[in-house]
């Protein structure tokens, strides 16, 4: 059985920069694994999912999906089968929720009752109830309903590889960890291989079967959380739980 | 004054007809090449860096100028008159429009593209209908600038407004002067208060704050 996403020594440089934005990184992940990717900003995080939807061409080295060198692929029919939460949301906004959810597909020309009833399906799994949210326009909805909107566009066509570009990341602590929940339960219910980048450890260890840490363009480890806690591969790793240890403590002292 | 209306009046109509109708045609061109040049910019990165520099180079050449370097081409009269016109509004339009596809967020157009949305199909889709009221203000001092314009264009035999004010000129005939002038502001003022109305009716319906 094919990996679901395997890079072979991915490297890419922009433009005028004198460093690699990702740097000769090779990994495998298989399908259905819940795969959180943390690191600083600017440690490449972004480019390294971009490049799987081809927003982005590596400089050197291949992209596989299932099997499939990405490469060869024609790059919007590709980007239609991923789904992908950028960054900053990014949701349509003259276009209802109900819009938004259906974009893609609208795009493959599914017949209209399927789109329709997929859009119900998706905003319900969301929390959104479909009569009161259906024909809402995004600027009717709080930052959090927006992320969930996000998603469930993202997941529209049944994609089997999510791509989340901190999904999170403008949203307070108890509506996060509600999300997180979510999330986590919306994995679980199916088979899809998620990437997650975020630069919040605790959401990484939480939500990750497999964490992926990041700094200056490289992989520096790899592994389950425990893993990653028991046997921390550098100093870098270790400092980075440690860090996290140390907020443990602080809200310790309080109990 | 009144006394010339009273006695002109199917001559102002006619005049003022003649000149709607030169804007108007004007206009139906202008949209067509500004599309055409909008697009070519959407798609390419070194027609987006020439196309606007050139145009308002163009833009630069007084009207008057403008003519006598066409004549020798296209001869005297309306033909002219609206090739000049189509030329100057090139660049009100694609000033306006390429502001307005511009100033879409760019997570917009990101998000777009991450879903596999042909750059075409962002245009359509999510581009043009985001950036409707830059397009209307676009056509608004379009327009505007068409209707003075094409008054000067009198001086060269195309007819309009502008005939009657030039007569006035010639004759010193100031109710002549007069009536050639303000009926020309008004069609101004009109078709600008019209935009206006439709570019107001365009933000109360997009700015999503009361539901559809
Ligand atoms: N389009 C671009 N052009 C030039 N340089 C870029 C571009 N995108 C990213 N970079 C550079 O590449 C490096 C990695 O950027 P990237 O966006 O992948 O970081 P990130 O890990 O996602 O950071 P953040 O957590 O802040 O989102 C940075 O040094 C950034 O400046
Ligand atoms: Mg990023």
């Amino acid at each position: 059985m094919a990996h679901a996403i395997e890079f072979q020594n991915v490297t890419k440089t922009f433009q005028g920069s004198l460093r690699n934005a990702v740097d000769h990184i090779n990994f495998t992940a298989e399908e259905g694994e819940f795969i959180t990717i943390l690191g600083s900003s600017g440690c490449g995080k972004t480019t390294l999912l971009k490049m799987i939807n081809r927003l982005y061409e590596p400089d050197t080295g291949k992209i596989i999906l299932f099997g499939e060198d990405i490469s060869s692929m024609n790059p919007v029919k590709l980007r239609r089968r991923i789904g992908y939460v950028i960054q900053q949301i990014g949701l349509f906004p003259h276009m209802t929720v109900g819009s938004n959810i259906a974009m893609v597909p609208n795009l493959l020309k599914w017949e209209k009752e399927k789109t329709d009833a997929r859009v119900d399906q998706l905003l319900t799994m969301a929390g959104l109830a479909p009569e009161e949210y259906r024909n809402r326009y995004p600027a009717q909805l709080s930052g959090g309903q927006q992320q969930r909107v996000g998603l469930a566009r993202a997941l529209a066509a049944d994609p089997k590889i999510m791509l989340l570009d901190e999904p999170f990341g403008a949203i307070d602590s108890i509506t996060r960890a509600r999300l997180q929940e979510e999330l986590l339960t919306l994995h679980r219910g199916m088979k899809k291989t998620f990437l997650f980048v975020t630069h919040d450890i605790e959401e990484a260890f939480k939500l990750g079967t497999r964490v992926m840490i990041m700094n200056e363009g490289h992989i520096l480890q790899f592994d389950t959380p425990e893993q990653i806690i028991l046997h921390p591969a550098d100093g870098f790793v270790s400092s980075l739980v440690e860090s996290a240890r140390e907020k443990e403590r602080f809200w310790e002292k309080f109990k | 004054m009144i006394d010339y209306m009273a006695k002109h009046y199917d001559d102002l109509i006619r005049a003022a007809l003649e000149h709607l109708q030169i804007v108007l045609i004007t206009l139906l061109l202008s949209l067509a090449l500004a599309a055409f040049f909008t697009i070519l910019c959407v798609y390419s990165k070194t027609a987006s860096r020439m196309i606007p520099g050139l145009l308002s180079m163009i833009y630069s050449i007084p009207s008057l100028a403008m003519f006598a370097l066409l004549i020798p081409l296209t001869g005297l009269g309306r033909t002219t008159a609206i090739l000049v016109l189509v030329i100057y509004n090139q660049y009100l339009l694609l000033q306006n429009f390429l502001a307005g596809l511009n100033g879409i967020d760019k997570s917009i157009s990101e998000a777009a593209m991450g879903m596999g949305v042909t750059p075409m199909q962002a245009l359509v889709k999510i581009k043009l209908p985001l950036s409707r009221k830059a397009f209307i203000a676009g056509i608004r001092i379009a327009m505007v600038a068409t209707v003075s314009i094409a008054t000067i264009a009198a001086s060269i035999n195309a007819g309009g407004l502008g005939t009657i004010l030039f007569d006035g000129l010639r004759t010193m005939n100031p109710a002549k002067i007069i009536w050639g002038s303000l009926l020309s502001a008004l069609l101004a003022l009109l078709i600008d208060g019209l935009l206006r109305f439709a570019e107001k009716r365009l933000d109360h319906s997009s700015t999503s704050c009361s539901l559809p």
